[in-house]
């Protein structure tokens, strides 16, 4: 996305505030024309103080009040103006989100597959934030900044246009100085955040294996590792730092050059000032030219800072548009919802692979309402896979799966996905209460319906003895509960939301075996009648399944019952045996 | 903060110095605006005339050029301090995150333990830079600036008397009313993250279950959540500008108003008037400066705080004099052990009593939580028993170093990771002079030759860092020949074949075997079949022993044993290779 199209999107943002934005930029003029007259006004006063016994007071006193109005105005324009920007600010960084996150929950799994979470998240938060941070706090700093320095150079050549040109000619001198320190510790800066990217890289490694590394008293070579980057960081860290801490000096050294010669020249121009073809000149003046001398050149130092940092808010909000722009999920208008299931499902000639190298090949299946198929198979042979196709996380790429006769693509993909109950292998928790995550099966669960789940799942009396029972918040990573108990509350779930078909995959993997023999009831009266998909490594579940699909490198190499399988002595029959095998 | 700014020893004179030298630089500001009243005054006013105000406008380049070098010099000096020591600190706090025993370990968390040492740090240096460059400069001026209004007129100083404490109240109390509120952002803000990060980990149950319309409506709530708090935050912080501006527009009005009687009555001038306004400008540009400066520093403490509670940890690990070699025929005993996580409220292992022979090959098994971890943690030291006390080699492990302890064992952990290198580095981290041979016999016992065999640069293959470019099982497999290199007299498996299928787990168990410097083995694992040929096999349930013995005792004396074994093998149990 080039930055102009970025920037005409940003826009789109932006317009829905425009009231609020002409507002804020109106009461911008207004403000910076306060800064400008006041010292000017003040100014003013000083020439009418100009000695013993020479003094207007009645003229002061008019100042003054004039004063005391600008000041106030000053104040609620200034004041507002902050309110306003906050505002506008605030406001587009929810509105960004809104969508991005709104998007991200139609997006197809393929992609969120393919994005580790703390990426996206990264340009949901932060980069939406630097970019509203950078692009309207900097345009609204910009603009005030160049009315500033417009406004200044024009009191300033109103008062005295030799003096303005002197100003005008020496101000490009600090930026081209900071312009050439900044481009100069570019460099240092570079090598600092690859040398502290090394560290940082070593330090994760280190100290979240610790146990390893005193396990294996490699302490001390960590040591003497890391003191070697250290050292190298220390170099390059004092040279970056050193050099680009030079700006601020030698700026406020270009202004206080500036300071002298208006200082000189004013001076001069006062005591000679009948010599310069009658161009008025007063100490008041003079003061007025120092103070807009210090005002005229702040905004040039902020306006060099503002322009990087747009340049980087064009580029996060880049990235932003295209999280954005991905493509969602296609939505079948003309779907229906999946109702009464029975639990036929046909798979027929479904060819699918997530890359180039194909994976599932001429897959075929017909289950039988209420049967039991139990996969097996080695890492990488299609399990998971099937899962994600019988879900609709994934469309295959040729082929068709249809429940109760019915194409899965012509069904709502919530009402088929509801008509699923899936427990994965991958426990996952939200943040929340445990009640709460338990609802999420059923939103509208009475407590009773929840305790009488937790019971069914021998986890009501875990759950009884947390902290707060059912109502105890936990973390996203379930900190203070055992994998085995958060299996519990994922099987919980279901176990509330009972639905006609089920799915799960390793569901009780992280069960000790005497719990698990518990649970095992429960669920088979949960599956009874009800089409189940199981991978397990539990034999009596496979055992007593249907049909045992034994998968490899994407296809059914073998299917039966157990004793068939067993009987035919191939690949079901060898993986079986090996357990026994010394 | 001691043991942080113990680091800031070696520095002494570099944070003396850019101090001092900032102080410099700022009396030579404060002297500017004497000397443009001066110019007024003499110059102008008086009979000066132009050659009196060129050679003050030197006086003026003289000052920028004196002040520009003392700031070089002070800028210098910070970042020498500051970065040497950020470094120190790093080092430090690297040296003793290494010493800290695992219950402190367990207790900090690794997160945690990482962002101390990076982002904390960075923040500190920061802070340490600014505090020398700024801290100082900014009261002095403020009140460098006060002083030199009393010389100029004490009368007229008045004002800066009234008008200074009235500014830096209404600076301080927008800060400290907003700090909290900053706060309660930043954690509005977690929460909008967490649930952003939520809807990405956990999409298929999100999908699975149809709630994608509630996740949106929940995230619209934290989102209001934190509009909100930033828009309060946003009303106040953004009156600091405004506010500060009017107070000493306010004391300049009275300033000018005050001067006008002065100079009528004839006791200052009309350049001290001009002088005393200058002064007044700086001390409001100052005060902003100091504000930002508190609240970075606010910053800065924060991660102090945190860096210098890990360097004020000590490894809780009890360490007991020597009493001497004991022989004894036993390798390993316990002698009834109970076990307490630091941070759990109930015991993890209960009188343990178990004595295991040189050469002998022990398996432990268990349900999840049984203490099967806890119990082999104790060998390497580890933990410290509560209660009990156990013995290698016939001495209590307290009693050993820890390095020798461990050089004894080869442990392997439950999660195995490899370290960026090649996989050569990573089998030294057994033994530093292991030759090649030595390596391949390690690899092939560890059934993890192949794996090298498939790496086309053989045992110089690059490993990514946590070997994240090698599947579980074979990480399992090379830290198994990683812990054999070092030729260990006890060999611990914590689980560690948990990802292997049941052929090559037969294979590692029937090469263990083999051994000829014939090691003490403790296989952990959840698998009966893993264990069942052990000479010995351990049943733990609920941190207690529930049975020792071999695998056909323990069918008839151990119920947990007996139900464990039943439900993987009489109904048959197939743990594919997952």
């Amino acid at each position: 996305m080039t930055n102009k199209t970025a920037l005409k999107r940003v826009m789109t943002y932006v317009g829905k505030y425009w009231h609020f934005m002409l507002l804020s930029l109106l009461l911008g003029i207004i403000s910076v024309a306060m800064t400008i007259y006041i010292p000017y006004q003040i100014g003013k006063a000083i020439d009418l103080i100009k000695g013993f016994n020479d003094v207007d007071f009645d003229g002061i006193t008019s100042i003054a009040i004039q004063l005391y109005i600008c000041i106030f105005i000053l104040f609620v324009s200034q004041w507002t103006m902050t309110i306003l920007n906050n505002k506008i600010t605030y406001k587009i960084i929810y509105d960004m989100r809104l969508i991005s996150f709104r998007n991200l929950t139609q997006y197809p799994l393929s992609f969120l597959d393919n994005h580790r979470p703390g990426e996206i998240v990264n340009i949901v938060i932060n980069d939406v934030d630097t970019f509203a941070d950078g692009l309207l706090m900097g345009f609204s700093q910009l603009f005030t900044g160049l009315i500033t320095i417009i406004g200044t150079l024009f009191f300033m050549f109103v008062i005295n246009w030799i003096l303005a040109l002197v100003v005008l000619a020496l101000t490009p001198l600090s930026l081209f100085i900071a312009k050439y320190i900044s481009s100069h510790t570019y460099s240092m800066f570079k090598k600092q955040s690859e040398i502290k990217a090394e560290q940082t890289g070593f330090v994760e490694e280190m100290i979240s294996s610790l146990k390893v590394v005193q396990a294996y008293n490699h302490t001390d070579e960590n040591l003497t590792s890391f003191e070697k980057i250290n050292e190298e960081l220390e170099k390059c860290s004092l040279k970056a730092t050193f050099y680009s801490s030079l700006v601020n000096p030698t700026t406020r050294f270009v202004y206080a050059l500036i300071y002298a010669l208006v200082a000189v020249i004013g001076a001069v121009l006062c005591v000679n000032s009948t010599n310069f073809g009658g161009i008025m000149f007063s100490v008041g003046m003079l003061a007025t030219f120092l103070a807009y001398a210090n005002q005229y050149t702040k905004p040039f130092n902020e306006i060099t800072g503002v322009i990087t940092e747009l340049q980087n808010a064009i580029a996060c909000v880049a990235r932003v548009f295209a999280l954005m722009d991905e493509e969602k999920e296609k939505v079948n208008k003309d779907a229906v919802e999946l109702s009464n299931v029975q639990g036929n499902i046909d798979i027929d000639h479904v060819y699918f692979s997530y890359t180039e190298k194909p994976l599932i090949q001429d897959f075929n299946l017909h289950v039988k309402s209420g049967k039991k198929i139990a996969i097996v198979g080695p890492t990488g042979c299609g399990k998971t896979t099937l899962i994600n196709l019988l879900m609709r996380f994934y469309d295959p790429n040729s082929g068709e799966i249809k429940v109760d006769n019915i194409s899965i693509k012509e069904i709502t993909r919530e009402s088929l996905r509801t008509n699923y109950g899936m427990v994965l292998q991958d426990i996952w928790l939200k943040s929340g209460t445990i009640k709460e995550n338990i609802k999420m099966g059923k939103t509208d669960a009475s407590d009773e319906e929840i305790i009488n789940a937790a019971k069914a799942t021998h986890s009501d009396s875990f759950i009884r003895r947390l902290p707060q029972g059912y109502d105890t918040i936990i973390n996203e990573d379930g900190e203070g509960l055992s994998q085995g108990q958060k299996q519990l509350l994922c099987i919980t779930r279901i176990m509330l939301a009972l639905p006609p078909m089920l799915i799960l995959d390793e569901a009780t993997s992280s069960i000790d075996t005497r719990t698990e023999i518990k649970i095992q009831e429960a669920f088979d009266k949960l599956m009874q009648g009800k089409t189940s998909f199981i991978v397990a490594h539990r034999l009596s579940t496979i055992r007593n399944a249907d049909i045992i699909l034994v998968m490899n490198e994407g296809n059914v190499i073998e299917s039966g019952s157990h004793k068939e399988l067993i009987e035919k002595d191939g690949f079901y029959a060898k993986l079986y045996n090996s357990q026994f095998e010394n | 903060m001691k043991k942080l700014f113990a680091n800031l020893k070696s520095y002494k004179k570099e944070v003396i110095l850019a101090p001092l030298f900032k102080m410099l630089e700022a009396l030579f500001e404060l002297l500017v605006p004497i000397v443009v009243s001066q110019i007024i005054d003499v110059g102008i006013n008086g009979n000066g005339g132009s050659d009196y105000i060129i050679k003050m406008g030197v006086v003026l380049v003289f000052l920028a050029i004196v002040g520009l070098a003392f700031a070089v010099t002070a800028q210098y000096f910070a970042a020498k301090a500051a970065v040497g020591f950020a470094k120190k600190t790093r080092s430090c706090l690297f040296n003793k995150m290494q010493s800290l025993s695992f219950s402190e370990i367990d207790k900090l968390g690794t997160s945690s333990m990482i962002t101390r040492m990076t982002n904390d740090v960075n923040q500190i240096q920061n802070g340490v830079n600014m505090v020398l460059r700024l801290l100082l400069r900014s009261p002095i001026v403020v009140f460098g600036a006060i002083i030199m209004a009393f010389i100029v007129d004490a009368k007229s100083a008045i004002t800066f008397v009234i008008e200074v404490p009235i500014l830096a109240l209404v600076v301080f109390a927008i800060i400290f009313a907003t700090l909290p509120m900053h706060k309660s952002v930043q954690s509005k803000l977690e929460k909008v993250v967490t649930k952003t990060r939520e809807n990405l980990t956990g999409v298929r149950v999100i999908r699975a279950f149809a709630l994608e319309e509630k996740e949106n409506e929940d995230f619209t709530k934290e989102q209001e959540g934190l509009y909100k708090q930033q828009k309060a935050v946003g009303i106040i912080s953004g009156l600091l500008n405004p506010l500060t501006y009017v107070i000493v527009n306010l004391a300049i009005v009275a300033l000018i108003y005050i001067g006008a009687i002065r100079v009528n009555q004839g006791n200052i001038t009309q350049g001290q008037v001009v002088a005393l306004y200058n002064y007044m400008s700086q001390i409001l540009i100052e005060l902003v400066k100091l504000a930002n400066l508190i609240v970075n520093l606010t910053k800065s403490i924060a991660s102090g705080k945190r860096v210098e509670e890990v360097l004020n940890m000590e490894s809780s690990l009890i360490h007991k004099k020597s009493e001497g070699e004991n022989e004894s025929e036993y390798e390993i005993e316990f002698n009834n052990v109970d076990f307490k996580y630091q941070t759990a409220s109930e015991e993890s292992l209960q009188n343990i009593d178990l004595k295991i022979k040189k050469g002998e090959t022990v398996g432990i098994i268990g349900g999840t939580g049984s203490g099967k971890t806890s119990l082999i943690s104790l060998i390497p030291h580890f933990y410290d028993a509560t209660k009990g006390e156990v013995l290698v080699e016939g001495k209590n492990v307290q009693e050993y170093d820890d390095e020798i302890l461990r050089d004894k064992i080869g442990f392997v952990l439950q999660k195995s990771v490899l370290f960026k290198g090649t996989i050569k580095d990573n089998l030294k981290w057994g033994n530093e002079n292991a030759s090649e041979e030595d390596m391949i016999q390690a690899l092939k016992t560890a059934q993890a030759y192949d794996v090298v065999l498939k790496k086309e640069k053989g045992l110089d293959s690059e490993v990514e860092q946590l070997g994240k470019n090698f599947s579980g099982g074979q990480k399992q497999r090379l830290a198994i020949a990683r812990a054999l290199i070092k030729k260990p007299s006890i060999l611990i498996l914590d689980d560690s074949s948990s990802a292997l299928d049941y052929a090559t787990d037969a294979k590692l168990r029937k090469e263990l075997k083999k051994l000829n410097y014939n090691p003490t083995i403790i296989v952990v694992s959840q698998r009966t079949a893993s264990i069942q040929h052990a000479d010995k096999i351990v049943v733990l349930d609920d941190g207690k022993i529930d049975g020792i013995g071999t695998h056909k005792q323990l069918l008839n004396t151990s119920k947990v044993y007996k139900e464990i074994y039943d439900s993987q093998f009489k109904e048959g149990g197939l743990k594919n290779d997952k």
